[in-house]
């Protein structure tokens, strides 16, 4: 449970799933990744180490260069999609909780 | 961190259930439900009508980031202030077929309160379907974003 909730993480960010959905259609160096962004490379790296931590993608040594490719199996497992609804449960209902929380103080 | 919102849905049923505990007493939390105002802010949507009581009914108005309006309506059919809401929800013009809802309010402390809602939809494929949505949703967020991206390159 604790290591989906990683990935769940992983996927929440815009970024990440861009650089996810940019692997789904072929394995790229860490540079050719950054150059699909406005964001440092350095950045860039970040993300992708993250995606690596949890599994979604995986390096491979290719000659002198690292290719990232999606790891598919990890993938099929964030298939249970669960997470994705509950976070939306989650963020709908923390703004009912603070929209009364400040509703109460008004009074 | 325990999680504050949890869902329970079990392989081929056609039925889940949402529980949230809130930092709230029991009457702010229906609160939340029976005016208008208040479920226009956390629903992120405008309430047409909002009729709380048996046989009730209510219709919402959201406008999508492409000004596409959306319609969603359903009946109360059974309405029990702090206690319990029994009604339908629909997405109107969408495949997705209409979903009963229970609702059960409850005290926990003088500050605290809990809600329980089970969702019980036409068959297990739609549940699965109803369950996906979200994450769809965040898919196809990434590809608009990506697009995005690609128009600045070019």
């Amino acid at each position: 449970m604790e290591s989906r909730r990683d990935v769940f993480q992983a996927i929440a960010d815009p970024t990440r799933r861009a650089i996810l959905l940019l692997l789904a259609a072929q394995a790229l160096t860490p540079g050719a990744i950054a150059e699909n962004f406005d964001s440092s490379r350095q950045t860039i790296s970040k993300h992708i180490q993250i995606l690596t931590e949890c599994e979604l993608v995986k390096a491979e040594q290719h000659g002198r260069e690292i290719l990232y490719h999606v790891n598919a199996k990890q993938m099929s497992e964030v298939a249970d999609f669960i997470e994705a609804f509950r976070k939306l449960w989650d963020e709908r209902f923390n703004k009912l909780e603070s929209i009364m929380k400040t509703y109460k103080s008004k009074k | 961190m325990e999680l504050k919102t949890k869902i329970h849905a079990e392989d081929n049923r056609q039925e889940l259930t949402i529980t949230r505990e809130f930092e709230l007493p029991l009457e702010l939390l229906f609160q939340a439900y029976a005016e208008a105002e208040i479920v226009e802010q956390w629903m992120g949507t405008k309430v047409l009508k909002l009729e709380n009581k048996n046989h009730g009914s209510y219709r919402f108005e959201t406008t999508d980031p492409r000004g596409n309006k959306h319609y969603f309506n359903g009946t109360y059919h059974t309405y029990v202030p702090e206690v319990k809401i029994i009604r339908t929800f629909e997405m109107e013009n969408t495949p997705f077929d209409v979903q009963l809802e229970f609702l059960d309010f409850e005290s926990l402390t003088p500050d605290t309160s809990k809600l329980t809602m089970k969702i019980v939809y036409r068959s297990a494929e739609m549940r699965d379907q109803m369950l996906k949505l979200p994450f769809a949703q965040g898919i196809n967020m990434a590809h608009n974003r990506l697009q995005e991206i690609v128009k600045k390159r070019n």
